[in-house]
Parts: C-alpha cells; structure tokens; sequence
C-alpha cells in the first residue's frame, strides 16, 4: 500500500535541548523524517524548541514552532492548526487558494480532510513523553488526531518495567528480576531479596537520570532518594544484577504488513552496568555465532511484535551470560534513538527516514534503499567492515563529581570510527576523540598491581588505558578479560595492538622499521602521531616515511551491502588496503571539516553552521565534501553533503582525504576550516603547510585574534578599547599584571574554547590557588573583570568590503557569566540606535583590519557608555544559529558563499541575502530569548552557579512579541526553569544586589507570592515594606536543629529560589547548599540579578493571560518586512 | 619483541587478478570457483555446507573465526568449501560454545585459506566480472605458474557435482513417533534440514542422490525430499527423472536449492547460471501467496528461470511462488495439480534468519492432506 491519503498533516515532536542522554542525534532524526515526509507530499507541522537544529530551519517543515515541549503548547500547536485546517477547508469550500498566514502551500499536497497525525517516535524520551501526556490529557481526542507508529498502550508497556516484564513473561522472554518502589523501605525489601549488587532505575526518566548500580545499602538508600526525586512518577526499579554480562543492542524496524528487518546489531565492548551510552560500542556484533545471533534475532522481532509497535524502528537490548549464552531482554525503546543514528551512519540504512515513511502506510519493500539506488529497504544490512563508538565524556568541567560509569549516561558526545578491522577502526576513533589521545600508547604507568587490578574492575572513561596498561605489563589477556569483563577476543585485539606497538619500538628508529610491519601498523588503527611519539620524531617525519614506501590509505564504500551491489553514494572511509572506491570528478569542489565530537562549549551548533555551508555551496553548484566523525549530526548524514568522509578530524587523516579528493579531480579543492568550532581551526596550520588551500579568512588571522598581544595592537591602532589585561607567562607576572590592573580580574589559559578553566578571582590568594590548579596550561590572560556591564555579541559576515550584521544579542546575565551559559536576547533590548550603529561600525573596522572573509563574532562590553571588545572570534560561533533562527536570515549560507568568493552584493541579488541588515533595518517586531540548559540533575553536587567555565550542554528559544512571554517560554523550554504563576519564591541576595532587588520583589509579592528570606534579607525587604518571612540558612539548622530553608525546599515549599553568590571562589557555603538543593527537587534557582529581573517579567507575562503560539515561518515573514524597508539611517 | 612475517599466500583468478596475502589454514594449493558470502555470521555453517563443494568461498565479514568452531555447528562431517578468503583470521576464540578454533579446523581438514585479503576489491571484481575459476597456493609464489593451475581447472558450467558429495549409502534419522516417513535425496543436504524434518515430526531415509524413484517408491512414503547441493542442475539428469516419477505418482516433493532447481527441470522449467549467484543471509524474498517478505539465507550460483515456468506444463501448472527483491530472481515454484512445491533458499538457515521455517510446517501439511486424500480414496 502506498502512503496513506487520508491524513494531510503530520504534527512532528523534536527533542528540546541537547541535554545528556539526548543530543542532536534526534536533529538527524527528526531532520531525515520531516524532509521526507514533505517530499511525500504531507503539510509537516515541527514543534521544537532547540533553535541549534536543522530541523528547525524553517525550510524543513510548513509550520515550524519554536515552542516549549510542554502538553500546554504542544496543544495549542494542535489546536491552531485545526483552527488553520478548518479555515482552509472553508475556503477550498469557497474556490479560493487555501495559503494561510503567509505559509506556503505546496503544490501536489496529499489530502484534503484536514486530518491530523502525530509521529511521537523521531523526539527520543521528551517526544514521547509529550505525546503519552496529550493522549492522557484525552488533547488527541478531542482534536482527532491519530498517534503514528507507537500507540499509547505500546509505550506503556514498553516503558513500565513490570508491564514490560509481564509481556516478556507471556513471550517466554526472560527479563531480570525485578520490583518496583515507591518508598525506601519497599526498595530495601526488594535488595534484600535478590542480594546485592542491585540495579537502581528511576521511572520514566530519560538517559538513566537517577539510576546506577548498589553494592551496599548506603548506595541503595542514596540511589533511591535520587530516583524517586528524579521520577516524574516518584518510583524507582529495582533489579537483579546482570554485572559482567555481554551486551548487546539490535535496531529492529516493522512494517504494517509485519516484515520486520533487523538493520544492525551492536555489541558492547563495556558489559552490562555501563550505560549504553557509555559504554565503547562495536558493530557488527564481533562475539556471537549466527546459532546465539539468531537467538536475538528471533526474540527482537517478538518483543517488538508484543509491545504493538505497529510501525517504526525499536531498540531491543540484551544481555547475554559469557558463560551460558543465557539471555534477559534488558529493555527496548518503541522509538528511534541515539543507538538508532549510530547504526544508520554504521550501516547507511536511514532508519528514521525510514521509519516516517513506515508511519505514514508504506511498507519496507516499497521504499528503495537510497544507496544502492537497485534495491529496497526490505533487508538487513550487511557490513564488511568494523564501526567502533567512543563516548566523549566532561567529567573536568563538574569538580568533585567521580568519574565512574553507571547506569547512568555522562557522557556529552561520543565519535564513531570505520576500519576494515576491530583494531583499525579502534585506533581511528581513539584519535577522533580530540581530547589529546593519539591511540593506545602504552604510557608509562606507575600503579602497583593491586591499584591497576582496581582501575580494570571500575568502568571509567580511562578504562581502555589501563587495559593497555595491564597488557603492557605482560598480563595475559584472560586475566584482563577476567577483571574488565571485556570479552577475551577484544582483550586478545587489544594485545595485538601492543605487541606490535612492541615490535615498532624494538626497531629504534623510523627508519629502521620494515615496511612490512609499519603497513601492518597502519592497518592496525596507528596513526602517524602515534608511531610518531614510539620514535620521538615528529608526525610529518612519519607521513613523508610512509608516503615515500607507498604506504597510503584507499578508501572504500558504506553501501549497506558489502559491494554485492553497485553504490551511488559516496559514503567513504579510509583504510590500508588496495584499491580506491573514490570516483572522478571534474565539478568545482569544496571541502567543510566538521566539528567532531560533541563537548560542553562546542556542540549541536557547529554542526548546524556546517551543514549550512554545505547546503549554501551545493546550492550554488559546487560539490560539497564533509568530513566529520560524530555519528549524531546531519552533517554526517549521506544525504547531507555530495560526498562524506567518516574520519577523524586530525592532520593525517583529512590530509589523506585531500589527496584523494585531488587525485579524482581535475580542480584544486578549497577547504573550509571556519564552521566546525575550534576542532578544525586546530588542523589550519598544518594543512596549509601542506599545500592545502583554506577557503576565506586566513588561519593567521583567526591566530591574530587569538593571541592577546597582538589583538590588542590591532585594536590600538583602531583605537577601539578593550578591558585592561595582558599575557603572563608566569605565577609572578600574573600577579604583577593583576596588581597593575585591579581586581577583579578574569583569568583564562590561552587558546580555550567553552571557557575552560576560566576563573574570575577577586584577591592576590585567590589568584595564587588558580595558578597552583592550572599552572600545567601554559601562557595564561589575565584581564580586569568588569563587574554588572552588559554583554553584546555581534555576529556579522565580511566580504573584505562590506558587512552585513546578522544579529546583536544581549546577555540576560552580567559580563562574567560565560556566553554560552548566559541567556541572551535579539534584538538587544537597552541599546539605542545610536550604540547599535557604534557596534556596526567597530565590528566592521575589526572584520577588515584582521581580513575577514566570511563570518565574525565579537563580544562587546558595554558599560557607563563605552564599548569594549572582549573577543572576537573571525569564524563561526555559537550564537550563529540563534541568530539565523530569530532573523531567518541564513548567516553560514552567506558566509559560505562568501568564502567562495562572492560578494554581499551578489548574494543580495540572489535573494540570499536581504536588503538591510539587522543593524541598519528597523528592530525585530518580536523578541526570541535564548536559555542554555545544563546538566546539574547529571552530577548531583556540582555547584550549579553560573561562572566563566562554560557547563550548558544545549540551549532553548523563546519568542514572542513581548519578551516577557519570550522570556518565560524560554524558561519553560528548559524543563528545568519552569517559572511559577504563583507559590512561594525564596530571596537570598547578596548585599550589592539588595537595592535593585526590592521593587521587583516586592511586586511578587504585590502578584500573591508568598515570600521567603533569610535574616538579612528579610529585614531589607521589611524595611521596604515587603511582607518576608523568615526562613533559617543551612548552617543555622545545622548549629540548632532549626527546620532550614534546604529542609524548605526538600519539602517541597518552595517553588522559586533567588539566591545571588557573593563574589569570589568561596568554601561550600550557604548558598552552595540551597542551590543543590534546589537541582536535586527541580526547583528552578536563578543566580543572578539581571536573570531574576527577567524572570519577574516572565511571570507577570504568564499571569498577564495567553500565551500563544505563532510558527517561526510567520514571524520571519514579519522581519522580512522589516529588512525591505528603508534604511533607518535614511528615515526622514 | 620482534613479530616475525607470517608466510605469504597467493590468490590468483582465471583473469589474472592477483591478490597477495598471508598463509591460513593448510598450507598448500587449491582451486575451484571463488565465490563471496556475504553473511555476518555463520562461517562454520558456510565452511561445512556442501553446496559449497569445489568452490572458494570468501567472506565479507572481515573478522572470521571471532567465536571458534563446534561440532553443533557442522552442516556436513567436514569442511567442504575447496578454499577460504578473508580478510582478518582470528588467531583465538572466545566462546562457551567453542571446542576448536577456525585456522585448526581448516588445517585439520586440508583446506588452504588465505587471509589479509582485500576482500572488497575482489568482492568489486566478482560482482563485476562474474563468478569465476580461482587458485589459492601458500606454496607457488609465482602468480603466472599459479594462473596457469587454475585455468586447468574445471569449470561449474555442466559439473555435476552432487554424485560427489552424496551419501555412500541410505541411513534412516528415526524419531519417536512419527507423524511422516519421508524420503530426503541427499545431493549435498545440509544437517539442518534434518532436524527441522525431524522437528515437523518426519522420520527421514537419507538416500544417494542417484537412488532411482521406483525404489523410493517401494517404501510408500508420506513425501520426498530433494536437498541442496553443488553444481549445475542441468546436468543432474538422475534427479530431474527421478523427481518426475515422484510426481508422476502423485508423492507430495518438497525442494529446497539444488533441489528446486531440479523440480523445476523436471516440471519443463530451464535453469541458468547467474553472474555471480547470491550467497548470504539478507536476501530479501517476497512470498507472493502471503504477500510477506522474509530475509532468507541464499546460496546459490543458478537459478530456475522464471520466464521459463509460463510453458512448464509436464504436471500441469506452476506459478512462481516467491522472487528476489533485489534482482527479480526466481526463489520458489508451487505446483498447482501435483503436490510439489520448492524454493531456492535455505529455509532451514544455518547460518541466517529463521523466516522461513514455516515452510516446514507447510510440507508437513501437504503430506497430511495427501494421506487424507489417500485414505479417502482407498474407502
């Protein structure tokens, strides 16, 4: 049957912010499913509120809400659609087109019922729990709108573990044994029963929040007061250990006809009790005979069929008894998940594309297979090569947090490798990483024998080094596997890659290796940095050794079928073998390097600008080459770019593309190093001295910006000013500079992106213990910190000519606060127009004096009238993709072509770009507010005040006409800051923000908040009139027993905390303790002065009535009209 | 520590495309048809299928040899493929169920393998340029006095090859009670296909490939079941006239590969010889009566025309009752007025997916509305 006619319009749930647990492989996701969907001809209807995503490019969907995912917006989404619908009708009715509101109508659209469906499975955890809850709300109902793919009983089965273990029960499918709790002693009861160790799981929660494994009752009691705060339903799980064994994870995806295909299946290099997510991951399965795979198969496709998972793509994992081969199903996901984009990219089998088209009445073997080209969906992959996931975990940026893994997920990001070996693509994702590792070294290690035995039992993120450690040291590889629960034929891998790293040592020197063995080394997964460190040369000695004995890599194909059949898509990845797969070509082409793995300060963001660079490029008729290694992203999406390469982002390995790239060419590449953050600016040098030409503003440039001195001449010479500061190499020199300037001053390593230990200090001691914590860091900058002025970031494109300014956002939080954990607003709402053109001007002189081509962001400080730069960055940033998303206006596109050697002027006669640019066209009619979200819940602990050190993971949109409304949606969208209407609003200030503090609180007060305060507070706000009452601090109800405000909290009385920091790195104080205390119970906590006046504004708007929703597509339509207008300069 | 080389090995095709890689298994010189594989799993099950027989098979899996080798895996007593290509040989297993590993058990069978093999690049070049005659030495290094050894070798065209891996003598796998008796021919019959016979509750008498219908007949059995098996159909003149006879007396048949091919000869269908055959276990099939798609286990380098089948009339019609997703490939013939059906692929898997089990179940059937018909007519 083909696609389904009698529903026009499918309602698509994103994922929100990338939080850990859930990034931006649902923007893959949902990306691949809303594009397909309206190929199919159907009206696709987004609701997202992450504006980092491509799939909230406007062009993706009819109607794109940048909204909360909360039951109440989604709502009215479903409800002005229908509205839309039925207005459409009646003008059908009427014989008049039915355009509405300024959304196009495609021409060939499907239907004209009207009929709504929503597709709850593309927005991991968020989706469907959106979805249950408007099906629960009785909201589906009511508007007739049906649920594709997984119904509301499938999810309920599949995610309640004792329903989910009744229907494995009825399938003669074992499951762990397990109970539920929804109290302490219930759960002890249950840990008693089954004997320690015990698996803790919250209910309901997505990536494992509030889950780990219990070997004492002190853990148990922990965990489950965790959970059950963690749970949306207050109930924790309990289970029957499965530590040590194998785990496995197979994508399975079902058609209404039931033929059911699985696409790949993922075995665990970490046994069970890793997170998946977590864990090291390798496919294909490398450890199961067909006789025990089969076994899985077989019991995948009865799962899926049991839980009622009509259509779709489900996740069914296992674990499997090394010593038996005795299963339990583990638990399955009735949705596309992060193991779902891992083995589409493993494999090229698309499976949420496939899956929307699955949903909307197409069966797997009427949809072709995209690769191929001859054949169809109906099949399963088969891989003739090795795919190796790493995570990428940050447990540096959260001090005191262990860095043990669990069942709970950590990591932020994760990259994935292709070799035609285990070790190969081991090797490739271990230099992927980007965190400094080049492969398994073999690193001299001190550790006695009982502390190495401990390190192989505790799963951390090291784990592999210390097996690599242990097989140094001789340790025989059942032993290894004994003590890691690894299974001995990786553990035997992995010792073969020491033994030949043994063999490349016992030659000396570089040169007396035989080609025969640094070949086989090659093929092993070493890379030339790696070989270099064993010899102590440098890497280009190993690449010229290599290529001078014709050790070069090829590059074969992912073509889901193992060359049975002919590809049409060059998917590649490299590999020492014989021959190339690479094709001619003799269209112009472009190279983009991706951004890498994903990390706190570098994330979803850069992806977006890369993919846009490729979309502009493709546009315009260049073929576009993508090189990236992180499997979540759509930039490494086969559809993306006309040619994708899955290899590390390091000198040896886009080097290798480039050659290649050239030898199937008639033309010199360009390559594009500016839109994947810091990860490809790192490589610039390098491939320049390689011969290899980079496309726009000059890796020198980028350096001149970067490097503080000489910045700083080339802001003197323009006379443009920026805080006082300078480059110490030393202890002493900092601290002359800091006595020079005056405290407080902001120290920073150099080079850093995300803020890495970045620290603002008040005192001489203060300085001296940061320099004791980061002396290893090299130069350091130390730049006088300027207390409560006004942050700007300006994000503009230079042709070497002109500028057109994309956007100035304003920061929420004060200068100090890192840009990217600092909620900021479009357009900036206390400059005027006179400082809108003073930053025009300024961004402009420095674009030209650093020789810009292409993009620019640059922070401004703005205080008591002057404008001073703090940074600027000549390169794609982070806010490029809020800004695009609140203007509509395509900033990367622009800069991409602009890189490509057009002009502004071009582009504006293209229509790319609009006639008036943000700081010359009037204001935006409307206000977006972006808000980071961070992953405190993750590390219980951590000290959730805001700093210089970037700790967001991911990042939400408001917008709206008043940006009170913007404001609260944006709250709202983080699901962690949900602002209240009413209750009570705890107030603990420091002393500076008392006064600025009072009126604003008072009018809480004023709105029926029932204020709380601690002593010094309350008498402040008394004096003022404010009715406070007092509540003791933490340390006052530990000196006298007194019920204390962190006792408030836990209890549940308090709905909204105010707590401003003093200054400096203080011990674990007071505010330490509420502010935990405030993350634990979800209570949202807002730290600092300008936040919490926003946040008054955002409750007044809440109060104030509606809050409606409008797509991003009308309210571009309205900026539109705002550029086409006469220049405001020009105004008479 | 110095790693010493390991000895080379050649891998020479009748073109002339060389591969060079390193010695596995027995050490020696082979040839026969080099084929790929294209499963994920299963090498043991592959390595001991005598389909394989006289070809050499390589695999596209780079790992192999990953989880060891047992007994409860063998398809056949021994290893049957004539040589085996891959690209990384395990040198240790890990599995509860291994009591061997891959390079022994090669070894111990006589067959050279040749390992670190590019095996894409000839997986390309057999897709491109066909199935063909291939040699492995780990003994001549001189590829031109290699090439010269295998294009005296012969060819699969017209080799009848089931008389060469047949059983020597009839053996009966009996069961409790049986609901069947059933007479398996053995052209080549995979162990599987037994005990699924066993578990559809048939009690089967295994006989030589050449064993003449009126033999068979003698027993008055509930059905008879043909096997896969190496070679090329055309040329297994004893089956096709022994399956005829069969349905000349209206005994319920059941095909599966090498048989189905010959049930196809003998209802007038022709068969031919693909370029380069399907082998492995994600072949998507589509069952036109049910209107499903299974992914099915293939091995296979001919195949019954499909074309053929609209003037196949010596039993009156046969439709076609599954096809090959991906290249339109016919996979199975049911006949409408004898009871006979067959299919091209391996139901019975080993190595690959259980999709097509039922197919048991439904040849169990057919011998059961045979006998009520039987029983009817004899009242």
């Amino acid at each position: 049957m083909p696609a389904r006619d009698d529903i026009d319009t499918v309602l698509v749930l994103g994922s929100g912010p990338i939080v850990i647990g859930q990034a931006c492989e649902f923007d893959y996701s949902g990306a691949q499913a809303c594009k397909v969907l309206r190929r199919e001809g159907y009206r696709v209807v987004l609701v997202n509120s992450n504006p980092a995503t491509i799939m909230t490019d406007p062009a993706f969907a009819d109607a794109t809400y940048v909204e909360p995912l909360t039951v109440d917006m989604v709502t009215k989404v479903i409800a002005r659609e229908a509205q839309r619908a039925g207005e459409g009708e009646r003008q059908r009715a009427g014989g008049r087109g039915a355009a509405g509101e300024g959304e196009r109508q495609r021409a060939g659209g499907r239907g004209s019922g009207g009929r709504m469906a929503l597709l709850p499975t593309l927005g991991g955890q968020t989706g469907l729990n959106v979805a249950m809850d408007l099906a629960h709300a009785g909201v589906l109902e009511r508007y007739g709108v049906e649920q594709l793919g997984a119904g509301l009983d499938s999810i309920s089965v599949a995610e309640d573990r004792r329903q989910f273990a009744d229907a494995m029960a009825e399938i003669g499918l074992a499951v762990a044994r397990s109970g539920e709790a929804r109290d302490l002693a219930t759960a002890r009861e249950l840990a008693a029963q089954m004997g320690f160790p015990v698996l803790v799981r919250s209910s309901f929660t997505l990536g494992g929040a509030g889950s780990g494994v219990a070997d004492d009752p002190a853990t148990l009691d922990r965990l489950v007061t965790e959970g059950l705060a963690a749970s949306p339903i207050g109930q924790v799980q309990i289970d029957e250990s499965l530590l040590g064994w194998k785990e496995y994870e197979l994508e399975v995806m079902r058609d209404h006809a039931d033929n059911c295909v699985v696409v790949c299946t993922i075995e665990n290099l970490d046994p069970m009790g890793v997170h998946t997510g977590d864990s090291i991951t390798v496919a294909p399965a490398m450890t199961l005979s067909d006789v025990e795979f089969q076994q899985l198969r077989n019991a995948s496709f009865a799962v899926m069929r049991r839980i009622g998972v009509e259509t779709g793509g489900s996740n069914v994992q296992f674990a499997v008894d090394p010593t038996s081969g005795s299963i339990r199903v583990v638990e399955m996901n009735p949705r596309v998940s992060r193991s779902s984009a891992l083995a589409s990219k493993a494999t090229g089998f698309p499976i949420a594309k496939i899956a929307a088209l699955l949903a909307v009445g197409y069966r797997l073997d009427e949809i072709p297979n995209d690769i191929t080209g001859a054949t169809l969906a109906a099949f399963e992959p088969s891989i003739d090569y090795v795919v190796t996931k790493i995570p990428r975990f940050n447990f540096e940026k959260f001090p005191g947090v262990d860095g043990h893994l669990t069942t709970r997920m950590h990591s932020v990001g994760e990259v994935m490798a292709i070799g035609r070996t285990f070790t190969e693509s081991l090797g490739k994702a271990l230099r992927s990483l980007e965190d400094g590792t080049v492969g398994l070294t073999g690193a001299v290690d001190r550790r006695d024998g009982a502390a190495l035995e401990a390190a192989l039992r505790t799963p951390t993120a090291t784990r592999l080094h210390d097996v690599d450690a242990a097989l140094s040291r001789g340790w025989t590889t059942d032993r290894v596997a004994e003590l890691t629960g690894y299974d001995p034929w990786f553990c035997d891998q992995l010792a073969q890659i020491v033994e030949l790293r043994r063999a490349l040592r016992a030659c000396e020197t570089l040169d007396n290796v035989d080609p025969w063995l640094l070949r086989r080394a090659k093929r092993a997964g070493f890379g030339d940095a790696m070989i270099a460190g064993l010899f102590g040369v440098d890497e280009a000695s190993v690449r010229r050794r290599r290529r001078a004995l014709g050790i070069t890599p090829v590059f074969k194909t992912v073509d889901t079928c193992a060359a049975e059949f002919a590809a049409t898509t060059p998917y590649h990845y490299s590999t020492y073998e014989d021959t190339t797969e690479v094709i001619h070509s003799d269209r112009p082409r472009i190279m983009i390097l991706g951004s890498g793995p994903n990390r706190i300060g570098q994330g979803i963001e850069f992806d977006y600008c890369c993919v846009h660079a490729v979309q502009a490029l493709s546009d315009a008729g260049y073929e576009t080459i993508m090189v990236n290694c992180n499997p979540e992203t759509v930039s490494t999406d086969y559809d993306t770019a006309d040619r994708l390469y899955f290899e590390p982002l390091t000198v040896e390995d886009v080097l290798a593309v480039h050659d290649a790239e050239v030898a199937a060419g008639a033309d010199d590449i360009g390559v594009m190093v500016q839109f994947g953050g810091q990860t490809p600016l790192k490589l610039a040098h390098a491939l320049e001295a390689e011969g290899v030409r980079i496309l726009g503003t000059a890796p020198e440039a980028i350096d001149r910006a970067e490097d503080r001195g000489r910045f700083g001449d080339l802001l003197s010479a323009l006379a443009i000013r920026q805080p006082d500061g300078d480059v110490a190499a030393t202890h002493d020199e900092a601290i002359a500079v800091a006595a020079r300037i005056g405290f407080p001053v902001l120290l920073r390593p150099s080079y850093v992106l995300g803020g890495r230990a970045m620290a603002i200090v008040y005192d001489t001691d203060q300085l001296r213990d940061w320099l004791q914590a980061n002396a290893a860091e090299g130069a350091v900058l130390v730049d006088r910190f300027l207390e409560s002025a006004v942050e700007l970031d300006v994000d503009a494109v230079y042709d070497g000519h002109e500028l057109f300014v994309g956007g100035i956002t304003e920061h929420i939080e004060e200068a100090g606060v890192h840009s990217g954990d600092s909620a900021c607003v479009l357009p900036p709402f206390t400059l005027g127009r006179a400082q809108v053109s003073l930053l025009r001007d300024q961004t402009a002189m420095i674009a030209d004096a650093l020789h810009t081509r292409g993009l620019i962001n640059i922070q401004f400080a703005l205080r008591d009238e002057v404008t001073l730069v703090l940074e600027a960055n000549p390169r794609a940033s982070r806010t490029t993709p809020f800004v695009s998303k609140a203007t509509g206006v395509p900033l990367a596109k622009l800069a991409a072509r602009v890189m490509a050697g057009a002009t502004l002027a071009d582009l504006r006669d293209e229509g790319l770009a609009p006639p008036l640019d943000m700081a010359q066209a009037p204001p935006l009619p409307y206000t977006a507010v972006k808000e980071a979200v961070l992953p405190f819940n993750r590390f219980p602990g951590v000290d959730t005040r805001l700093g210089p050190e970037m700790r967001s993971t991911g990042e939400v949109m408001g917008i709206d006409e008043r940006f009170g409304v913007a404001f609260a949606k944006s709250q709202a969208g983080t699901g962690a800051m949900v602002l209240p209407e009413k209750g009570t609003v705890f107030v603990s200030i420091a002393n500076r923000d008392k006064r600025a503090l009072i009126f604003p609180v008072k009018r809480l007060a004023d709105l029926g908040f029932e204020i709380l305060a601690t002593e010094g507070t309350a008498a402040t706000l008394r004096r003022s009139g404010v009715a406070a009452q007092v509540v003791a601090k933490h340390s006052e109800g530990v000196a006298d027993g007194r019920s204390t405000i962190v006792d408030r909290i836990e209890a549940g009385d308090v709905d909204l905390v105010f707590n401003t920091p003093r200054g400096g790195i203080g011990p674990r104080a007071d505010g330490y303790e509420i502010r935990t205390a405030a993350v634990r119970h979800g209570v949202p906590c807002i730290t600092t002065l300008s936040g919490i006046l926003a946040a008054i504004q955002g409750i007044e708007a809440l109060r104030d009535g509606a809050v409606g929703v409008r797509s991003l597509q009308q309210f571009h339509a309205d900026a539109v009209r705002g550029f086409d207008s006469a220049p405001v300069g020009r105004r008479s | 520590m110095r790693i010493e080389r390991p000895a080379p090995a050649l891998l020479v095709l009748e073109d002339g495309e060389t591969f060079v890689g390193d010695a596995f298994g027995a050490v020696g010189t082979t040839t026969g048809e080099v084929v790929f594989n294209t499963s994920l799993t299963g090498y043991q099950e592959v390595l001991t299928d005598p389909s394989y027989h006289r070809q050499v098979v390589a695999m596209t899996t780079p790992h192999q040899g990953n989880y060891g080798t047992t007994e409860d895996d063998e398809e056949a007593s021994s290893v049957q493929v004539a040589g085996f290509v891959v690209r990384a040989a395990s040198r240790m297993h890990s599995s509860w169920r291994a009591t061997g590993g891959l390079g022994a058990t090669l070894a111990a069978a006589g067959v050279v393998g040749i390992s670190e093999v590019d095996t894409r690049r000839l997986t390309r070049h057999i897709r491109s340029a066909g199935a063909m005659r291939a040699g492995i030495s780990s003994e001549i290094d001189d590829v031109d006095a290699l090439l010269e050894i295998v294009r005296a070798a012969p060819g699969m065209v017209g080799a009848d090859l089931a008389r060469e891996v047949t059983t020597a003598m009839v053996y009966d796998v009996a069961v409790p009670e049986p609901r069947f008796h059933v007479v398996a021919y053995d052209f080549g019959i995979k162990r599987n296909i037994l005990r699924l016979l066993v578990d559809a509750g048939c009690a089967v008498r295994v006989v030589p490939a050449t064993t003449p219908a009126e033999d068979v007949l003698t027993w008055e059995p509930d059905g008879v079941f043909c096997s896969n098996g190496p070679g090329d159909p055309a040329v297994v003149s004893y089956g096709i006239d022994a399956i005829a006879a069969l349905l000349d007396a209206q005994v319920p048949v059941f095909g599966i590969c090498l048989g189905h091919q010959l049930l196809g000869h003998a209802v007038g269908a022709s068969t031919y010889k693909l370029p380069f055959g399907h082998r492995g276990t994600n072949q998507p099939v589509r069952d036109v009566e049910r209107d499903t798609v299974e992914i099915s286990t293939h091995n296979h380098g001919f195949a019954v025309d499909g074309t053929s089948l609209a003037n196949a009339d010596r039993f009156g019609a046969v439709m076609a009752s599954h096809v090959n997703l991906n290249d339109g490939v016919n996979e199975g013939i049911v006949c409408h007025d004898v009871p006979a059906f067959s299919v091209q692929y391996h139901p019975e898997a080993a190595p690959g997916p259980h999709d097509g089990r039922h197919l048991f179940t439904r040849f169990a059937q057919l011998m059961a509305r045979c006998a009520k018909g039987r029983a009817h007519a004899g009242a």
